[in-house]
């Protein structure tokens, strides 16, 4: 029984260790599948992993720093685009570039904004998520009059504001029944932010982390034997974006095998011009594989540093970016191997720490570096095509050049 | 390489105008964490050629900048005879730290020799294992056909895990906690420059710059030959420019696939000369600080031609070693900004190159079409 529950936490935390690989490789797959080769998976979630943490942490809200994240590394997706898809320069050097780049600014920005080595302050736990909470949206007409105070250098109290009220002052009035026209869920969360960055520290929100989540009925099968553990310790008690990795993989299926954009970007990536020929546009096929791009970096990031961790630590992603694309090309660009491959280098990485030093029957002590270059070694293998073959969409690497 | 400019836009214009644009966009980073950037231009001055003083003297900062730029000569160089064969090498990064495990090795198990025919052993040493350390995703690339930018990047990661796997558990120095060897004796240690020339009435102060920039200037010469001036340089940028020109002309591409990425790889590897045995003395963990990576912005930046790979690696000798003084001297600004210079350059250069590069070629071609009548 103990061996039992070991390797259920082994499971359960190669599950954990494989969520930003998950998320990675299906970034890096919409926008290889569309021939856009991308280095840049490492440098996307590197600086989503940063804006996440430093969104986090000024706002006090999870969700806010989840949408920084994104925003972050959508915009590098787009300089990716911007120079590959319209000025036609080599991907791998952009890749390369934003790679670069991110690793540069983080430690600069964390720097300079935080001064604790390039990191961002430790996220606070705060209360778990009872399941999704709505972030901070300011439609109380209280917190209103509160923002407001706090944002006008005039006004001092609340006293105050309600004098000049009820004095007939139209114009503050005014002010506080827009904000109470409730805004969509990104605005407010994009104005926390905003009002975070304007104030210091804002704490409107408890959570600053994802928290894991305790699926319904886990305590009650708690004594099952065998489903009780798997349910309880390796199926139920993650945070949302593990499960939100683990359904975008079926998800990610349907779009590509399944819709007509799934079909155009997969038709982009083995044969543009034929593409073209159809009337599709080719760079916006793959403008929108790119974004795609981004976006799923983007919440491979913020898992790092406002999930996994509670922080942004220098180099946080340490060559998952890198491991991801081993992982999409092991998987041959699809997405339910993208998923099996994370688990297994998953797997591998969450082994490493529990056989340092432990001598394995039969094949005596297994050295951790082994275990560590093994993704590596194993995706080489693979491209030599010893183990299957594992072949590119056609046209991916090449720039498309219209003919006239 | 098309002849839409004239040679000196070409070479002078366009990489003045995108490392201006690199600057300008680091500029605005530093307005945006409130530093001004001038002052932040003058640190990296001073850090790089000195301001006579006593804590930055010109002779050891000149040293120190001379010293990352032999790094950045042996790395843009191994990029740069890659792309000449149409190859992106982003594994010097790996080569290197092999390159540096084969000098060590030599500076360790061969001290009984002298430093005569130690320094040939290091070399050759360097550049076998860097070679060989390329070779297998040369080969792969052109006998298997897998990618070579994919292979090269697990080939960098493979290097590390097996480059700590031997410092912990082979190389490591009796009754050490931290994963180095031993020191090396005192003839195997690569002289410093100072030691070596001294004698002239040079002052290059404690700075590591060592006999590897000798090198490594003999390395420009040994590419410049190579590529424009052998058979096997021909062949290369035949297969580089167009692979199925080479196999009508009786060229392998596969042989000089490898050769080329043979040839890269043992470039690398002699940042093992200017690192293990010319300035740390010892083998240690991850002594490649992002050299490999930074090699390609230098080739990018010089155009792939060894002139201007030396003249783009001291252009980011400087910045590193004035990156250090600027760490120092400035509180809200860390050295990492160098790296954002580095990733702008590889940008603005490499991967924007035909952003501006029509528009340059159309005011140039105006005036010329205009004289005609």
């Amino acid at each position: 029984m103990d061996l039992f529950l070991s390797l259920i936490q082994l499971l359960d935390s190669s599950l954990r260790l494989a969520t930003p690989l998950v998320l990675a490789a299906l970034a890096g797959l919409y926008c290889e599948r569309a021939g856009i080769v991308d280095i840049g998976l490492e440098g996307k979630m590197l600086g989503a992993a940063f804006a996440a943490a430093t969104t986090a942490y000024l706002t006090g809200s999870v969700w806010a720093g989840l949408v920084a994240g994104i925003a972050a590394s959508v915009v590098l997706a787009l300089l990716h685009g911007f120079a590959c898809i319209t000025h036609r320069g080599n991907q791998v050097v952009s890749g390369v570039a934003i790679n670069t780049l991110v690793m540069g600014l983080t430690p600069v920005l964390g720097h300079a904004w935080f001064r604790e080595g390039g990191q961002t302050p430790a996220l606070s736990n705060g209360t778990p998520f009872a399941g999704v909470q709505l972030p901070y949206v300011p439609v109380d007409r209280d917190a209103a009059m509160a923002l407001i105070v706090q944002q006008d250098p005039d006004l001092r109290t609340l006293r105050q504001l309600t004098n000049r009220l009820e004095a007939g002052d139209a114009d503050l009035a005014a002010r506080i029944d827009a904000l109470l026209v409730a805004p969509t869920p990104v605005i407010s969360w994009i104005m926390a932010g905003l009002q975070g960055f304007a104030n210091g520290t804002v704490d409107f929100v408890t959570a600053t982390r994802f928290t894991p989540i305790e699926l319904p009925l886990a305590e009650t099968l708690a004594p099952v034997p065998i489903l009780g553990p798997v349910y309880g310790e390796l199926i139920s008690g993650h945070n949302i974006l593990v499960y939100a990795a683990v359904a975008l993989v079926p998800l990610t299926a349907w779009v590509l095998y399944r819709t007509r954009f799934g079909l155009r970007l997969r038709a982009v990536g083995e044969n543009p011009a034929a593409v073209d020929t159809a009337g599709i546009s080719v760079a916006r096929m793959r403008y929108q594989a790119v974004i795609v791009t981004g976006i799923l970096c983007g919440i491979a990031g913020a898992y790092l540093s406002t999930a996994h961790n509670a922080a942004f630590v220098r180099d946080m992603t340490a060559g998952k970016g890198y491991l991801a694309l081993a992982a999409l090309i092991f998987a041959k660009w699809r997405p339910v191997p993208v998923l099996l491959t994370c688990l297994l280098f998953g797997f591998l990485e969450a082994m490493e720490a529990r056989l340092q030093g432990v001598s394995v029957p039969l094949i005596g002590e297994v050295p951790v570096q082994l275990i560590q270059a093994m993704p590596y070694i194993l995706t080489v293998v693979l491209l030599a095509g010893f183990i299957g073959r594992a072949v590119a969409p056609k046209a991916s690497g090449i720039p498309y050049v219209k003919e006239r | 390489m098309n002849r839409d400019l004239p040679r000196w836009a070409d070479w002078g214009l366009i990489p003045a105008l995108n490392l201006a644009l690199a600057f300008a966009v680091s500029g605005l980073v530093m307005l945006a964490v409130g530093e001004s950037p001038l002052e932040a231009v003058y640190w990296i001055w001073v850090g790089a050629v000195g301001d006579g003083s006593a804590i930055y003297p010109h002779g050891e900062s000149i040293g120190q900048t001379l010293y990352f730029t032999t790094y950045f000569i042996f790395t843009g160089l191994a990029v740069a005879v890659a792309f000449h064969c149409g190859l992106f090498n982003i594994g010097g990064e790996g080569q290197a730290y092999i390159g540096g495990l084969g000098v060590g090795l030599v500076c360790l198990y061969l001290d009984f020799l002298p430093f005569i025919l130690i320094l040939p052993a290091a070399i050759l040493a360097g550049a076998l294992f860097g070679g060989a350390w390329a070779f297998v995703p040369g080969y792969l690339q052109a006998k298997r056909g897998s990618h070579i930018v994919i292979t090269t990047i697990m080939f960098n990661f493979i290097a590390s895990s097996l480059m700590i796997y031997l410092l912990v558990n082979v190389l490591i120095e009796p009754g050490q906690q931290s994963p180095a060897s031993r020191a090396f004796a005192e003839h195997a240690r690569m002289p410093t420059i100072q030691d070596a020339f001294g004698w002239t009435g040079i002052d290059l102060g404690l700075s590591d710059l060592n006999l590897s920039f000798l090198w490594a200037i003999a390395a420009c010469v040994f590419v410049w030959v190579f590529i424009w001036h052998t058979r096997w340089g021909y062949e290369i940028r035949t297969v580089g420019q167009n692979e199925r020109a080479a196999v009508y002309a009786g060229i392998s591409p596969a042989r000089n696939i490898i050769l080329a990425m043979v040839v890269s790889g043992a470039l690398a590897g002699f940042v093992g000369l200017n690192a293990v045995m010319g300035d740390h003395h010892r083998l240690l963990r991850d002594f490649v600080l992002g050299y490999g990576f930074a090699g390609i912005a230098v080739s990018l930046m010089g155009r792939n031609h060894p002139v201007g790979v030396v003249l783009a690696a001291l252009l980011f000798g400087a910045l590193y070693q004035g990156g250090f003084v600027l760490d120092v001297e400035m509180d809200n600004v860390t050295r990492e900004l160098v790296v954002v210079v580095q990733g702008l350059v590889i940008l603005f250069a490499g991967a924007l190159e035909h952003m501006f590069r029509p528009t340059i070629a159309r005011w140039f071609a105006r005036p010329a079409a205009a004289a005609v009548p």
